[in-house]
């Protein structure tokens, strides 16, 4: 729930108790105000009529209401000495709502001439069924009034007030390390938000921190270990130009000799895909990659022949990128190397370039690779001495550098997909 | 021929020097950013192998000294950095070449002896042994004065063994320099036998005076027969 309409929330509900509980305060009050006021013109009528009678005895025989509002009926003394005004409700039949309606009635007893009389006036009522709906009506519309000015209030100028934390929040949610834009947050007056802001800096600056030291430290490490991988391995070569030495131990020099190898190409990966990362290849220019497939398909033809993949190329388009050359020829390289890598014996290795984007397909294992995991660094089958589980990372990471999207598929063989 | 080792790791100075006294060059060596200083300004070297992360100060400032004494033509050199940067500093500053650590020593060899080449003949980049002839500028061959075609990667390959020759040439060194970096996962470098066994048939069948065999194991060998 969006914190304006969270407020909102609560704001409704003391609302809707307080205008109930105003509101049937303010029905009492009201109601005792309209009483009073019937009450006293009642008496007055009462002393208009007693004063009438006095003059003109004969509207003391007007026995029933009818026409008008009052009657008046003899009583016996004893009644009259015990009788007290009388303010009640009670129904009358109306002719003009045909129904019986609530009137206020006033009761009394008086005296004339020695004769005890019982005078009864009426005074029509307010509807209270009738009240008590149009105070609901209005209060409804009250309510909403005041829900839908609450609303208005809070989208519009709460939102401008909150403006800032919204900006900072979007610029967050895009936020991803070691992608260029670092958050700016918006310039604010509220004390808040400034703090929000300021912590939010302080924060990313030092993750960026810890996120740059460890990118530098595979870089580092990498670099480090060049000397002591050449020392190992020029030594061995050395070694194994020494006249004295046995078949066997030339197998056995050959044999740490590649495993070093390995490690060398292990180490040139890692630094490569730091480079990648920390944006050292800078420098771009138009790059032909028809031309750059057709001279690696050339580099690769006798490591193709050796493991018996035939690799055919289809130039549907012409595809150029702007990106770093040397970036360029090491995305296809890794491409291409996969797709003979992991070829059968007699495979084929197609290659489909169109004006925008390229595809490789390569009949190697019958089995689906897991599209999610490939391009993770690392991410291998056990059996492959000789790769190293960075070749789809760095592949990775070049097509990220310049937003190229690379997709994998199973489709009688493993495809590629590359879009520029 | 004289050659200067400027490198601060002992044992991989020590190497590289064992390996070019093999090829019977006088090697002087320098540890620290002063002594190669003094030993450049004192004396003429046919070769410099120069590291630029030198205890006392950067290789580059050796280089920019070099260049003002008109004298860094001939060196390579050799970094742990693979920087784009530094490489293009240390050639604008004269150097012949840069070789990023780990290198094979066969490759050091080629690059040592491309640079005494074209120091010591003045541009006339040939190599004789026994009876053929080498042209590395134009890529040709010639087995006693008759011009043998190869193909490229055969005349890179042969080029490579006859820099070494006598030496032990590891196979995944011959395959960096001939297919270049791309081959660095491929299968234990075998693929690279059809191209020799080609080479080797031609070298027979034209009576060349030079063979290269194979070292079980390890690479080949190029031998005068």
């Amino acid at each position: 729930m969006k914190l304006l309409n969270h407020t909102l929330k609560y704001l409704s509900i003391t609302l809707f108790v307080i205008i109930s509980i105003w509101a049937a305060i303010f029905y009492i009050n009201m109601l005792d105000e309209v009483y009073d006021s019937l009450d006293d013109g009642l008496e007055n009528y009462k002393l208009l009529i007693i004063k009438k009678a006095e003059e003109d005895s004969s509207i003391l025989n007007k026995k029933e209401f009818a026409e008008s509002n009052y009657e008046i009926r003899q009583i016996p003394e004893s009644v009259a000495v015990l009788r007290k005004d009388v303010h009640q409700d009670t129904l009358m039949y109306m002719l003009n709502e045909e129904d019986y309606e609530p009137v206020r009635m006033l009761t009394s007893a008086f005296a004339l001439n020695n004769k005890f009389y019982e005078l009864k006036v009426i005074s029509s009522m307010v509807e209270e069924d009738d009240l008590i709906e149009d105070l609901l009506y209005s209060l409804i519309w009250l309510y909403v009034a005041m829900i839908a000015s609450i609303l208005i209030v809070n989208n519009f100028l709460l939102k401008k007030t909150w403006k800032p934390f919204y900006l900072l929040l979007d610029q967050l949610k895009q936020f991803k390390l070691g992608k260029d834009p670092i958050i700016a947050p918006a310039e604010t007056q509220v004390k808040e938000f400034k703090e929000l802001n300021e912590a939010v800096h302080l924060l990313l600056n030092r993750t960026l921190e810890t996120y740059q030291g460890q990118k530098q430290f595979i870089e580092n490490a990498s670099h480090e270990l060049q000397t002591p991988l050449a020392i190992s391995i020029n030594k061995l070569e050395l070694l194994s130009e020494r006249e004295d030495l046995t078949e066997n131990n030339l197998v056995a020099i050959g044999q740490v000799i590649q495993t070093l190898e390995r490690l060398k190409r292990l180490n040139k990966s890692l630094l490569l895909l730091s480079k990648i990362e920390n944006k050292q290849f800078q420098d771009r220019e138009q790059v032909n990659i028809n031309a750059t497939f057709k001279n690696l398909i050339d580099e690769f033809s006798d490591f193709a022949d050796y493991k018996n993949v035939r690799i055919s190329i289809q130039e549907n388009g012409q595809l150029s990128a702007n990106m770093n050359k040397d970036l360029a020829g090491i995305f296809i390289t890794n491409f291409l190397k996969n797709a003979i890598v992991h070829n059968r014996e007699n495979g084929t290795v197609e290659i489909i370039i169109e004006a925008n984007a390229f595809t490789i397909h390569n009949s190697g294992t019958e089995i689906a690779l897991n599209a999610e995991k490939i391009f993770e660094r690392f991410h291998k089958k056990s059996n492959e001495k000789n790769n190293t589980g960075l070749g789809l990372a760095i592949v990775k990471a070049i097509s990220d550098l310049y937003g190229l999207s690379v997709t994998y598929q199973f489709d009688e063989g493993h495809k590629m997909a590359v879009t520029f | 021929m004289k050659i200067l080792i400027i490198e601060d790791e002992t044992e991989l100075m020590e190497v590289i020097r064992q390996s070019l006294e093999k090829e019977n060059f006088l090697v002087e060596t320098a540890e620290d950013f002063g002594s190669a200083l003094d030993k450049i300004i004192s004396f003429d070297y046919d070769c410099i192998l120069l590291d630029i992360m030198l205890p006392g100060g950067s290789g580059l400032d050796i280089l920019q000294e070099l260049k003002k004494l008109n004298k860094s033509d001939n060196v390579i050199i050799i970094s742990a950095k693979d920087s784009l940067d530094d490489k293009l500093t240390g050639l604008d500053l004269g150097a012949d070449d840069y070789l990023t650590k780990p290198f094979h020593i066969a490759e050091l060899n080629a690059r040592i002896k491309s640079v005494l080449r074209r120091k010591t003949f003045g541009g006339k980049n040939t190599v004789d042994l026994a009876n053929i002839r080498l042209d590395l500028d134009d890529r040709t061959l010639q087995i006693d004065n008759q011009p043998l075609p190869l193909n490229r990667k055969e005349f890179d390959i042969l080029s490579y063994m006859v820099v070494n020759k006598n030496r032990l040439v590891n196979k995944t060194s011959l395959a960096e320099h001939v297919w270049g970096d791309h081959m660095d996962e491929a299968d234990d470098y075998e693929f690279i036998y059809s191209q020799i066994k080609n080479l080797r048939k031609k070298l027979k069948e034209n009576r060349a005076g030079i063979e290269i065999q194979a070292v079980y194991g390890l690479g080949y060998k190029l031998v005068v027969v």
